[in-house]
């Protein structure tokens, strides 16, 4: 199929394809899947400023369709998804900025490469620290709740002790998230993590939900599963104003992105759905190759000058 | 359980089915009509380009749940 805003010859199939598989995972864990996309159109001879802002076009239609499914589900908290939007823009523009000011440098492509080599196996091997600490603590203390999608949706972390503290902090204006069982938190430390999210977004690129998710989970204290369907929320809204953004630089071409998400539609529904029948620690231990596959792809780049 | 699981499986494959010749009249009908003015809205106007690439998928995003969501229920229905 030839693609003329682009001008490309890309096969629909191997897009829907792509689409699926990236539904699945973003409604799956929460994140937009770029680290995969971006990569899969690459591969096909989409040059790099269409593959990132295509990509970005193609996960405000999957969010939507995720989000949609995990709002029935009962896993979003719109009040938390708005105030966190704030954040993601304005961490979004700082991290775009010191991209910027590498690039004056001259050493953009160094830099970046160390620090997100450095965050995604940190993401990971803290993730895989703690849920499995969790998922011994749960095994010892009670058995198993055979009921898929009501007592999987408990959650307890390891790390609870830690977020209690930061709930503690009183730092006005505090605000309570009902949706997500939070008495009060401090409204600066939600914008706080929505901004560091925001600044790798900006920064590394893609959507950053291998970052935010986990924050979400560990600094707020939200339930896994509320944070999954949160974050996509979230995703809608940062994700529109990042294609707008790049539609105006004349880097999306909306007709691929429509066709990715033909297929994403039907993976983003398969992804939410399937989080009921997972417990929140199990879910954070299927997070973890995600960011290990990001560190991969980078480590390649960086050994072979050539980017996937 | 098991009965189940393949109940499940087979309205999953039979929606993947119904949903792919949606798809493909849509690819059709619909993007082949929209790529010339897309393209030149490209060239040409830039900012609408913008807003129209948004209403577009999130329109997309909208409708197709809405078609996975009734052929799911539609299919499931009709095997129970």
């Amino acid at each position: 199929m030839f693609f003329p805003i682009s001008d490309s010859h890309i096969s629909p199939i191997y897009l829907a394809t792509i689409g699926f598989f990236i539904g699945v995972l973003g409604g799956f864990f929460g994140v937009g899947g770029s680290f995969i996309a971006g990569p899969a159109l690459r591969a096909v001879g989409l040059d790099w400023n269409f593959a990132v802002g295509t990509d970005l076009a193609h996960i405000v239609g999957k969010s939507v369709v995720a989000a949609k499914r995990h709002r029935a589900l009962g896993n979003v908290d719109l009040r938390l998804g708005f105030i966190m939007a704030i954040g993601t823009m304005g961490g979004a523009e700082v991290g775009a900025q010191l991209i910027q000011m590498l690039k004056r440098a001259g050493n953009v492509n160094l830099v970046v490469s160390i620090v997100s080599i450095a965050i995604y196996v940190s993401i990971s091997s803290f993730m895989i620290w703690e849920a499995w600490r969790t998922l011994r603590y749960q095994k010892r203390r009670r058995p198993r709740s055979k009921v898929p999608g009501t007592a999987a949706k408990q959650d307890e972390s390891s790390f609870s002790h830690r977020t209690a503290a930061i709930q503690r902090l009183r730092l006005w204006p505090m605000i309570s998230l009902p949706t997500s069982g939070v008495k009060a938190i401090s409204l600066w430390v939600i914008i706080l993590v929505s901004f560091i999210g925001g600044l790798f977004s900006g920064f590394l690129g893609g959507g950053a939900g291998y970052i935010r998710m986990p924050m979400m989970v560990y600094v707020l204290g939200i339930p896994t599963h509320l944070a999954v369907g949160t974050d996509l929320f979230e995703i809608i809204i940062s994700a529109s104003y990042g294609t707008f953004s790049h539609a105006i630089k004349g880097n999306v071409d909306i007709l691929i992105a429509l066709v990715m998400h033909t297929g994403a539609a039907i993976g983003a529904q398969i992804g939410a759905i399937s989080t009921q029948y997972f417990a929140g620690p199990k879910i954070r231990l299927a997070f973890v190759p995600l960011p290990l596959i990001g560190a991969a792809i980078v480590i390649y780049t960086m050994m072979t000058g050539q980017k996937l | 359980m098991k009965a189940e699981a393949a109940k499940t499986l087979r309205a999953f494959l039979l929606e993947l089915c119904v949903y792919a010749v949606l798809v493909t009249g849509y690819f059709f009908l619909v993007l082949h009509y929209l790529s010339a003015w897309l393209q030149d809205l490209h060239l040409h106007h830039v900012k609408v380009y913008a807003g129209v690439a948004i209403v577009l998928i999130i329109g997309q995003a909208v409708l197709l749940e809405n078609v996975t969501t009734w052929l799911l229920r539609f299919l499931r229905g009709r095997s129970e």
